[in-house]
């Protein structure tokens, strides 16, 4: 007999002393010279920022690896504390929760993957029973999902460049619900 | 006027009694809340009406069917035992949570991340915008994390968490729950969830555990006393199993 899977529940308000970690939004490592940057808000359904909201990022490596590594939350084996990245390998997984503003930036390197480059996106919230999946797509192009989307939806998953911000800097909001509401993913 | 428990059991029952009709008449159970489940008031703004969009899984270079890796560096060798990350001993009844990380085919999934955090025996969160009246204890943070072993096991040893407020409605309380953050192979199989302990009488009240509205799933959020696991002198022990979800793509080819 096949087992059933485990119900969904909230990330609730309080996960802040537990899941982000340091150096989370820091995917690319120091000083690398590909890195980009992707950043946004987080909106409610009235516009609102939120808070506190959890992104879990996962991508695939500049050469297209879709392997990962470990180490995105090294640890101090002597303090118990968190050493942060080594500062040369990419993980493919970072994490940032969105600030006082509802806003998020994470630093990474640009996707390798076959076809559209992506940044699979997964959304955690208080009020969010069950996480929400999205992309950020660096360019717009042919792609399954895009173009079986209309226009409207089809652009809240294109993130756009950011250039008055910063040089290879990508702008990527994320609309929970209403106007503009952000198209999340269901994987069958 | 503010919302009364009673006004929430009653939004609760409703839904619960629409969702037990559509199963008499053969609808699927449904192991997930629904995300716009009004009893819980902060999921009113924060769900999207439109619906989701499918994305084939079948297609191997989608990339979320792989998914983030940790290693041994990633954790360290106390991160499991939230009772000695202090110089003290935390307060609180002792327990041991064992169980088995799973996919849909009932197989062990290894070496993955396992988070957890939860409130102290008080039940209160060490988090500086918890303002729940009860004490903090200097010797209780609360956060632990794992790696699942080759027999998809994992284990934590922490104190049982205290009942808590909550500004749902005027008298909200959450029954005792560990809040527990795990990965698989693929992307896709993420999941963030709670734990309960058996019989506690909030159960019915809480339109958090009410909001998944297959009895049989709300089952499965609940823990069983293991006097096996329980530890002599020491602690009570609490098996758990989680079952990761996720396209018949993640559990039908051989996970790593
Ligand atoms: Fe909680």
């Amino acid at each position: 007999m096949t087992p059933l899977p485990t119900p969904s529940h909230t990330v609730g308000p309080f996960y802040g002393y537990a899941l982000p970690f340091p150096e989370g939004e820091r995917m690319a490592p120091h000083g690398h010279p590909d890195r980009i940057v992707l950043h946004g808000h987080v909106y409610d359904g009235a516009g609102a920022p939120v808070p506190d909201a959890l992104l879990d990022f996962w991508q695939a490596a500049p050469d297209g690896s879709l392997a990962g590594a470990p180490g995105s939350m090294r640890r101090d084996p002597v303090t118990g504390g968190h050493l942060g990245r080594n500062g040369t390998d990419f993980t493919g997984f970072g994490r940032v929760a969105t600030d006082a503003d509802g806003h998020y930036a994470l630093s990474t390197l640009p996707p390798g993957n076959t076809g559209l480059p992506y940044i699979s996106v997964c959304v955690f919230a208080r009020g969010l029973l069950h996480h929400l999946f999205t992309r950020a797509y660096l360019r717009d192009g042919a792609d399954i999902l895009l173009d079986s989307l209309p226009a409207e939806r089809r652009a809240t998953l294109v993130a756009r460049p950011d250039e008055r911000a910063a040089p290879r800097t990508y702008r990527f909001d994320i609309r929970l619900q209403g106007e503009g509401e952000t198209v999340f993913l269901e994987f069958t | 006027m503010a919302l009364t428990q009673s006004d929430i059991d009653t939004e609760i029952d409703e839904l619960q009694h629409a969702y037990d009709k559509e199963r008499a008449a053969g609808a699927p159970p449904r192991s997930h809340p629904a995300r716009d489940y009004a009893p819980y008031r902060s999921s009113l703004l924060r769900h999207p009406r439109q619906p989701l969009v499918a994305v084939d899984g079948g297609d191997p270079e989608t990339v979320e069917l792989a998914g983030p890796v940790f290693g041994p560096t990633d954790i360290t060798e106390t991160d499991n035992d939230l009772t000695r990350q202090h110089a003290g001993e935390p307060l609180g009844e002792r327990i041991t949570v064992s169980g088995r990380l799973l996919d849909r085919a009932g197989r062990p999934v290894r070496g993955q991340l396992i988070e957890l955090w939860q409130a102290n025996a008080s039940g209160r969160y060490a988090h500086l915008r918890d303002q729940h009246p009860a004490p903090l204890d200097p010797n209780f943070t609360g956060v632990g994390r794992t790696l699942t072993d080759d027999k998809g096991r994992y284990t934590f040893t922490t104190v049982k968490p205290g009942a808590y407020p909550w500004r749902n409605h005027a008298n909200a309380w959450r029954p005792a729950h560990i809040h527990f953050s795990v990965f698989g192979t693929a992307f896709t199989q993420r999941l963030v969830t709670q734990m309960y302990f058996p019989g506690d009488p909030l159960f019915v009240h809480d339109p958090i555990l009410r909001s998944v509205t297959d009895p049989a799933a709300r089952e499965r959020l609940v823990a069983r006393y293991d006097h096996a696991l329980s530890r002599p002198e020491f602690s009570l022990g609490y098996a758990w199993d989680i079952v990761l979800d996720g396209p018949s793509a993640t559990w039908i080819e051989e996970g790593r």
